[in-house]
């Protein structure tokens, strides 16, 4: 305590007291938490997560325990939230980014590699069987697996058949098997019981079965219907040396290229692809795929226009409010601020949606009254342009308030005497609107139109609710529409489905999002000097 | 105007007849703006209006609305509060737990931190107040792929916090807490004389005595302002609400209003107005009573950058 604030005397004494003692407590039961939490991580094989982790309990347990870092103790709940919920996920972003996890890429290399050595095909002149199936008395204990299967052959030989063992050629008696009946199968099976076909189906147990390989791994019996069995042999016999899967039937030999199997000339490839780094690949393929580069470019540009046309004319419209109504003598001023800020009311969802409704090109109200008014309405949300001006619209109606709010605040810090000593000069309105009231504004309102044009540049809300992206963009490979900015494109990216989940192109295009805000900033930092101004005021 | 110069014998009156037509003019002005105020009023308020009507509307469709409903009725609202498909009164009663804990929690967690950057003077504390600032101009909705697997994989562990539960949707809001309104508080802090905690250390209390008994009640307004704020910005959250909770039973009132909308929006917009107007009016009367004090916050923020 001493060496933060020299004048608190007296409580060193209390480092070894019911405190310090309490402190150490729950540092430990917190570790403890945090080392069976990160075990359990590590064993789903979420590495990194779990790295993450550990490194945010190892500082919290600094923290915790260094005397120095008393302060810091104050706020440990709100660093530990902050690390885990705001750095990790902009830092997993950034690896992702790197990978080509999505879909067909989810698993890691050994679940693919186990998955795609599951597969198995009937080899030319495979021997096909008549089945019985036997289940085991100790169920899903038994060293075997539960089931067990009686198979012959069309010579009438009887095998039995255990999972990832050879197949045993018994007679009556042999072995487990007990006595025949008259269609030489087994009346019993050492450990097992017999198990009727028709139960089995209605059970529903034959599903389960018919999963099940009999025999070894490369030369197995699977159940193919209701009365035979065939053999057969796994189809990609897997090469861990290096690396190769090679197919049996055909002969391919696949090797592993960025997260899939492919054969040499790339033309086929083994499913499931795995995890892995493909470098620059996923901001590559802005540039060199046409269907991707088209439309991300539509998106960019419209991205700007929106954010800057969506500043612009909320700015206009607040300001003029303001300016109107900026005499503080004005009757009913009060009132009217009440009203036109209601839009600033109501949570923007909800708003959103109602402007859904209204604009609704059929039945919408605002389409009614034109065509009664004018005899035609445009079609706001399958006409490209039209959307646009409707988002542009409904982004009007949610804006203005909040400018007109921040202007009138503003207006009222300009000294009035300015006005007097221009108005004496003989200045028109305009001309003292111009020449001094819109300066003066500007210097104390520019950040905000800055943080302005950052926030509508990620205006998920308004593009995903009103429109959802739409109308389409013919041609596109992903789902990308006309009035998509980039961060609904990539939310359609990652979660919208229909074609497929890409998360690493999803994380790319969240990098470029990343540099196109974080220059935006540091040019507000720079232009208004904020960071001067923070350096000095801490 | 300046350069005007009355001739003597007609001066006085003179000056009355600009007076009377300044006063004219001025009156002329003020029924203008009224004027102008009246037509921006109305296309303020007339989607509020729209909905209103609606909802008392029995017939629950987009294309049936007229302006004063015939047969109005609350119809709408008792098939969406009866409805087995919508929990409707469930969504709201998530809506305000998940808001309300996450409220708390973080109004705690600024305190407490704003708190330490005020009154101690430790190294790497101007650092850490600009990192704070920094990381804040990555919206989380950018890492919501991130936050979306991470949820998922935690779920693996406790269920509990994972996908489509609540603590796992407050821990992801929690991220934010430590934010800009760490400078805000911290500002209200530094405006509170330091004599005041030296005097009462000088009485033997503990730092956490002056904290409590001392600063936090001085803090109260303020704290209460930030808290409805905050609470009304959970309250509005959607996306990752959207993306976290994958259940009915568990949707906030915003991921359920945008469930009415798909499929046959049109179809059932009696009962969407119902819900919004439900949803929406709490949050506009504590605006509207509260809107000096948030006008006051925003100039503030302004003048903060």
């Amino acid at each position: 305590m001493r060496q933060v604030k020299p004048q608190v005397g007296g409580e060193e004494a209390e480092r070894f007291t019911l405190g310090f003692i309490t402190r150490i407590l729950v540092t430990i039961v917190l570790d403890a938490a945090a080392i069976w939490f990160v075990s359990r991580l590590i064993t789903n094989e979420d590495y990194v997560l779990a790295a993450a982790l550990s490194i945010v309990a190892i500082i919290i347990s600094i923290i915790m325990l260094r005397h120095k870092a008393y302060p810091l103790r104050w706020m440990s709940i709100g660093i530990f939230f902050m690390f885990m919920f705001s750095i990790y996920p902009i830092l997993f972003t950034v690896y992702v980014a790197f990978t080509n996890f999505g879909d067909g890429h989810l698993l890691d290399k050994d679940q693919a590699i186990t998955q795609i050595r599951r597969v198995r095909y009937v080899p030319e002149g495979g021997t096909s069987f008549t089945w019985t199936a036997f289940r085991a008395l100790d169920g899903d204990q038994n060293e075997f697996g539960e089931y067990a299967l009686w198979l012959k052959d069309r010579e009438g030989v009887g095998y039995l058949a255990l999972p990832g063992q050879p197949l045993q050629r018994l007679g009556p008696g042999e072995g487990l098997a007990g006595e025949f009946d008259r269609n030489g199968i087994p009346l019993e099976i050492a450990g097992y019981e017999r198990l009727n076909a028709i139960t089995l189906a209605a059970s529903g147990a034959d599903a389960e079965l018919r999963e099940i390989v009999f025999g070894s791994d490369t030369d197995g019996v699977q159940i193919a219907s209701a009365q035979t069995a065939s053999q057969n042999k796994a189809r990609y016999l897997y090469d861990p040396a290096a690396d190769t899967f090679t197919d049996q039937q055909t002969g391919d030999i696949y090797t592993a290229v960025d997260g899939t199997y492919v054969t040499a000339d790339g033309l086929k490839r083994l499913t499931p692809g795995f995890q892995s780094f493909v470098g620059l690949d996923n901001f590559r393929r802005f540039f060199q795929s046409p269907a991707l580069r088209g439309p991300l470019l539509r998106i960019i540009l419209w991205n700007f226009a929106f954010a800057f046309l969506s500043v612009v004319t909320t700015f206009a419209l607040g300001l003029t409010i303001a300016y109107i109504y900026n005499d503080p003598a004005f009757p009913g001023k009060k009132i009217i601020q009440s009203f036109l800020i209601i839009p600033y009311t109501i949570p923007s969802l909800i708003t959103i949606l109602i402007w859904r409704g209204l604009m609704n090109p059929e039945v919408g109200i605002i389409n009614v009254t034109l065509r009664n008014l004018i005899g035609s309405a445009p079609d706001w949300f399958n006409n490209a342009t039209w959307a646009k001006v409707a988002i542009l619209l409904v982004n009007l109606w949610l804006g203005y308030p909040y400018f007109m709010l921040i202007c009138s605040g503003a207006l009222q810090a300009i000294p009035k005497d300015i006005y007097q000593a221009a108005e004496v000069d003989g200045a028109n309105a305009w001309q003292r609107f111009q020449k001094i009231t819109l300066p003066l504004l500007l210097v104390a309102v520019g950040p905000l139109l800055v943080a302005s044009f950052t926030f509508n540049f990620n205006n998920f809300n308004l593009i995903f609710l009103f429109i959802q992206g739409g109308p389409p963009i013919a041609g596109a490979t992903t789902r990308a529409g006309h009035t998509d900015i980039l961060i609904s494109y990539v939310y359609n990216l990652a979660f919208a489905g229909g074609r497929g989940f890409d998360y690493g192109l999803a994380s790319a295009v969240t990098i470029l999002i990343f540099f196109i805000v974080a220059t935006i900033t540091l040019f507000q930092f720079r232009f208004t000097k904020m960071w001067e101004e923070v350096s000095e005021n801490v | 105007m300046s350069n005007f110069i009355p001739p003597k014998e007609t001066g006085f009156r003179a000056l009355r007849n600009i007076r009377r037509s300044q006063s004219q003019q001025k009156r002329l002005s003020i029924i203008i703006r009224w004027i102008i105020a009246l037509f921006l009023m109305f296309f303020a308020v007339f989607p509020v209006i729209w909905i209103v009507s609606a909802s008392f509307n029995p017939a629950d469709t987009l294309a049936t609305q007229r302006l004063i409903p015939r047969n109005a009725g609350l119809d709408n609202y008792r098939e969406l509060l009866s409805s087995p498909v919508f929990p409707y009164l469930k969504w709201v009663g998530n809506s305000i737990k998940i808001s309300g804990i996450t409220t708390l929690l973080s109004l705690s967690i600024t305190t407490l931190a704003a708190y330490a950057f005020s009154r101690f003077r430790f190294t790497g504390r101007v650092n850490l107040l600009k990192a704070i600032l920094l990381i804040q101009v990555f919206p989380t909705l950018l890492a919501i792929v991130a936050v979306f697997l991470m949820i998922s994989q935690i779920g693996d562990v406790i269920p509990r916090l994972g996908l489509n539960s609540h603590a796992g949707l407050i821990m992801v809001y929690l991220g934010g807490a430590m934010g800009v309104n760490i400078w805000l508080m911290k500002g209200f802090f530094d405006t509170i004389p330091r004599e005041i905690d030296e005097s009462a250390m000088v009485d033997g209390a503990t730092h956490w005595q002056i904290f409590t008994l001392l600063l936090l009640p001085l803090m109260r307004p303020i704290l209460i302002v930030i808290g409805i704020l905050s609470f009304i910005g959970t309250y509005g959250d959607f996306i990752l609400a959207r993306v976290l909770l994958k259940s009915t039973e568990q949707y906030t009132v915003m991921v359920g209003l945008q469930i009415f909308t798909s499929g046959q929006f049109s179809q059932r917009w009696g009962q969407f107005t119902a819900g919004a107007l439900i949803a929406a009016l709490p949050i506009m009367i504590v605006y509207l009573a509260l809107q000096d004090k948030i006008v006051g916050g925003l100039t503030q923020g302004s003048v903060k950058g």
